[in-house]
């Protein structure tokens, strides 16, 4: 079975991992979780079965890279029993943001979900995949993926659209 | 005051994110290389480099350089049978390719007669491998046949397995094929096409005006230091 080279994987999906990880680690901590990513599946590339969805590889393990980090902080922080549930503590500075480019409050009003939900949105929106890939990378069912993502656009639509339509501080 | 606008779908949410962000994709894409090369497992790297014959694309493994290749063969349909044949692991990594990417400057500046870089001959094997190994003897500005590389190459009758062998050499321009030509002094089949084969002697027989390259079947014994280190 042909496999093709991993820098095409790279192109095609590099941009789509790196809005992943921005959207659920926040932009400063996104880089180092994408190069993870990256250099986990180059390594793991040549033994991926052909003909499975190679999305839902990488979001599998840039999730899993997600969760590393946040083990990694909780460490040096505060001990904490489960490192999924944790949220991120919101860093105060929150410049405002700039349409069509990447410095946009719309990182913040995700750090401000709860982890799960965070995860559902970025997986099924930013990351195009179908709520039952979402779902085996989160664990749970379909259904329960979809809620979550209902809940945290919901949750978006309270906090990022409010703030950017009426430029409302926050 | 203004109200929130109503919004068609979920996704538009997002669409004021940009879908790339080459500045952070360059960086990361470095990075990528750099982590892989640490880790030994960049099993591939390749780079493209502009030359008087087109587009070249070049390929390394860690044992040497695996594949040169011509636009006319086709980029892409390379890297895919690089990643089914060596191995997936590929990466656009121009660092490792720096030593061939200059001799083949100089090369087509005419101030390089012989290459100096170490092979990885893994895509040839058997006779074509053979063959391929006694290419190099013949000597920058002049020509052999098809004939007498069989010959030497220890089977006087393999002519044709020699034009195959030719035709599929994976290191064209380094290993010099475009110096295999007729017995009758036609050029004979090219795998950068005939008019590149003409370009290549052309441009030897400037550099090496002494020599005259119509001459067929001048074979010259391999110079004492061996240019080329084949594996």
């Amino acid at each position: 079975m042909s496999r093709e080279p991993f820098e095409a994987i790279v192109t095609r999906y590099g941009p789509m991992v790196l809005r992943v990880c921005r959207a659920v680690l926040g932009p400063a901590d996104a880089d180092d979780a994408w190069s993870e990513t990256f250099l986990s599946a180059m390594k793991a590339y040549p033994e991926l079965r052909p003909g499975s969805s190679v999305e839902a590889w990488l979001v599998t393990i840039a999730h899993r890279k997600a969760i590393d980090q946040w083990r990694g902080r909780a460490r040096r922080a505060v001990p904490v029993a489960d490192p999924s549930e944790l949220t991120e503590p919101a860093n105060g500075a929150s410049a405002h943001g700039v349409p069509g480019t990447w410095e946009t409050d719309l990182w913040d009003a995700l750090k401000a979900l709860p982890p799960k939900q965070r995860q559902s949105v970025a997986y099924h929106y930013l990351a195009g995949l179908p709520y039952a890939e979402v779902a085996s990378v989160l664990g749970g069912t379909a259904a329960a993926a979809r809620r979550a993502a209902a809940d945290g656009i919901a949750g978006l639509r309270r906090t990022y659209l409010t703030s950017t339509t009426e430029g409302a501080p926050r | 005051m203004m109200t929130t606008p109503p919004i068609a779908g979920d996704e538009e949410m997002f669409a004021g994110l940009p879908v790339d962000d080459d500045a952070a994709q360059q960086r990361l894409h470095a990075r990528l290389v750099a982590a892989a090369a640490e880790a030994g497992i960049l099993d591939v790297a390749y780079c493209t480099i502009d030359s008087p014959v087109g587009t070249l694309l070049l390929a390394a493994t860690d044992e040497g350089v695996v594949r040169v290749a011509y636009a006319v063969e086709d980029h892409d349909a390379v890297l895919h049978q690089l990643a089914d044949r060596v191995s997936p692991r590929v990466l656009r990594a121009p660092a490792r390719l720096d030593g061939v990417a200059r001799e083949i400057d100089e090369y087509f500046a005419g101030r390089r007669h012989a290459f100096d870089v170490t092979l990885d001959l893994r895509l040839a094997q058997g006779f074509r491998r053979t063959v391929l190994s006694h290419l190099p003897e013949i000597a920058y500005g002049t020509t052999a046949s098809y004939a007498a590389v069989a010959a030497v190459s220890g089977n006087p009758k393999a002519v044709r397995a020699v034009g195959t062998a030719c035709a599929r050499n994976p290191l064209p321009i380094i290993v010099p094929c475009h110096r295999v030509i007729r017995s009758d002094g036609v050029l004979g089949q090219y795998v950068g096409g005939l008019e590149v084969k003409r370009t290549l002697l052309s441009l030897e027989a400037r550099g090496h005006s002494e020599v005259d390259h119509r001459k067929v079947g001048g074979f010259r014994p391999i110079p004492p230091e061996k240019p080329l280190e084949f594996r």
